[in-house]
């Protein structure tokens, strides 16, 4: 694999990763359970489409086969896809999106604190523009799950449960391939596994507030980086890019 | 059409007079998006940044820029959408925090923004300039705006969140 190779599939990755979790958060564009939580939720989903577009597009420049951010999101297919499986994991109800955005956003804030100082300069750039954002959206998700866990029985119950489902899917974030090497290597990328015992502590430091219990070791959820997905991303896919697969290049 | 070559100066000025479309009392300029401009022989290229890296205003801003300059006879104009250095609420001029705050919105106030959570504890009501306010939402009609009430007049408004 040449860096060039790499440097594409990274920043497809991080593309992929913003534009599903966008996706996913827009479903519940006037579904909110409060008017003020319908708004943050599409507010974050905005965050992430203007991510997947910055990082699609220059994915589709690098690639230099006349892609454009639209046409790589429209048009490939779930193999093609290489975001982590939680970031399509359905939405659930209302904590189990909170939980999911947690696990998240608690990695996006250490990767794209890191991301900042990427010897490349575009990545760099809205690494350190996107930071801004995911702090919100971390401190949001984290509120939210001390509120619930350590709210009613039945708030609690729930959060608990969508923990113990949510947690498989976490670790797959950590991952490193020879994509990873090869760019850490370089100084663009991060050792994400670098990255893990951060995000486990805060992760910990949340639950103890929210009085929610941590799961034990598990088998967890693997294929990302092969473009193995869940069942769920050919559904989100089929719905995200209908348009354009029924009537292509249509504009607005 | 443009008889004498372009100026950047000329270009800064006209494209002065376009405003945020969500918040059309401040210019781009003062907003501190429209960053630059580079001229080379009869083509124009703006450059901008945007807000928020999802801010829907940046199509229209940028439809904006294209409409007002083939106006003014310059065939040859592109946007370019820059991300470095990061646009922060500090470029904001103080003029364009005036105009806001009596638009109704209350504006970033606080240089720097090292702890974001702890700037929005001391926002001032845009109607009445109390500081006896609380938070609403964080999140508002746009992503860059937070959701505010005055405790001593009583009246919701936004904030400008810092960025
Ligand atoms: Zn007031």
């Amino acid at each position: 694999m040449t860096r060039e190779e790499a440097l594409f599939k990274y920043t497809l990755r991080l593309g992929d990763n913003a534009l599903i979790l966008s996706q996913r958060l827009s479903e519940w564009c006037s579904y909110g359970p409060i008017l003020e939580e319908d708004l943050a939720m599409t507010n974050f989903a905005l965050d992430l489409i203007g991510r997947a577009q910055a990082f699609l597009g220059y994915a589709a420049q690098l690639e230099g086969i006349g892609n454009t951010e639209d046409t790589l999101a429209f048009r490939r297919s779930e193999r093609q896809y290489y975001n982590n499986q939680i970031a399509e994991l359905p939405n659930g109800d209302f904590g189990h999106t909170m939980v999911r955005q947690l696990f998240i956003s608690s990695f996006e804030q250490l990767l794209f604190s890191q991301l900042r100082n990427s010897k490349d300069e575009t990545i760099a750039a809205v690494a350190a523009k996107t930071l801004k954002e995911v702090k919100y959206h971390a401190s949001h998700a984290g509120d939210w799950v001390i509120r619930l866990g350590d709210g009613t029985d039945e708030s609690s119950r729930r959060v608990q449960q969508a923990v113990n489902a949510i947690w498989p899917y976490t670790a797959e974030q950590f991952e490193m391939d020879e994509v990873d090497s090869l760019l850490v290597a370089e100084g663009i990328a991060v050792d994400l596994q670098s990255l893990y015992a951060d995000w486990k502590n805060h992760i910990a430091a949340v639950f103890a507030e929210a009085k929610i219990a941590m799961p034990g070791e598990c088998y967890m959820q693997t294929g990302s980086r092969q473009g193995i997905h869940t069942e769920h991303l050919g559904h989100l896919l089929s719905e995200m890019q209908y348009l354009q697969r029924a009537y292509p290049d249509a504009k607005w | 059409m443009v008889t004498t070559a372009l100026t950047k100066e000329q270009v800064l000025g006209w494209l002065s007079e376009i405003a945020d479309p969500e918040i059309p009392v401040v210019s781009i300029q003062e907003m501190g998006m429209l960053r630059d401009v580079n001229i080379t022989g009869d083509a124009c290229e703006v450059l901008l940044t945007p807000t928020y890296t999802g801010c829907p205003a940046m199509g229209i801003i940028e439809a904006d820029i294209k409409a007002l300059l083939h106006e003014k006879g310059v065939a040859n104009a592109t946007v370019k959408m820059i991300y470095q250095p990061a646009w922060t609420t500090d470029w904001m001029t103080d003029e364009a925090k005036e105009k806001m705050r009596r638009y109704g919105i209350s504006p970033p106030v606080h240089s720097g923004c090292g702890d974001i959570f702890k700037a929005e504890q001391h926002v001032s009501c845009p109607k009445c300039g109390s500081e006896d306010t609380a938070v609403v939402s964080r999140f508002g009609s746009t992503a860059c705006k937070a959701l505010y009430k005055c405790n001593t007049c009583h009246e919701p408004f936004e904030y400008f969140k810092c960025h």
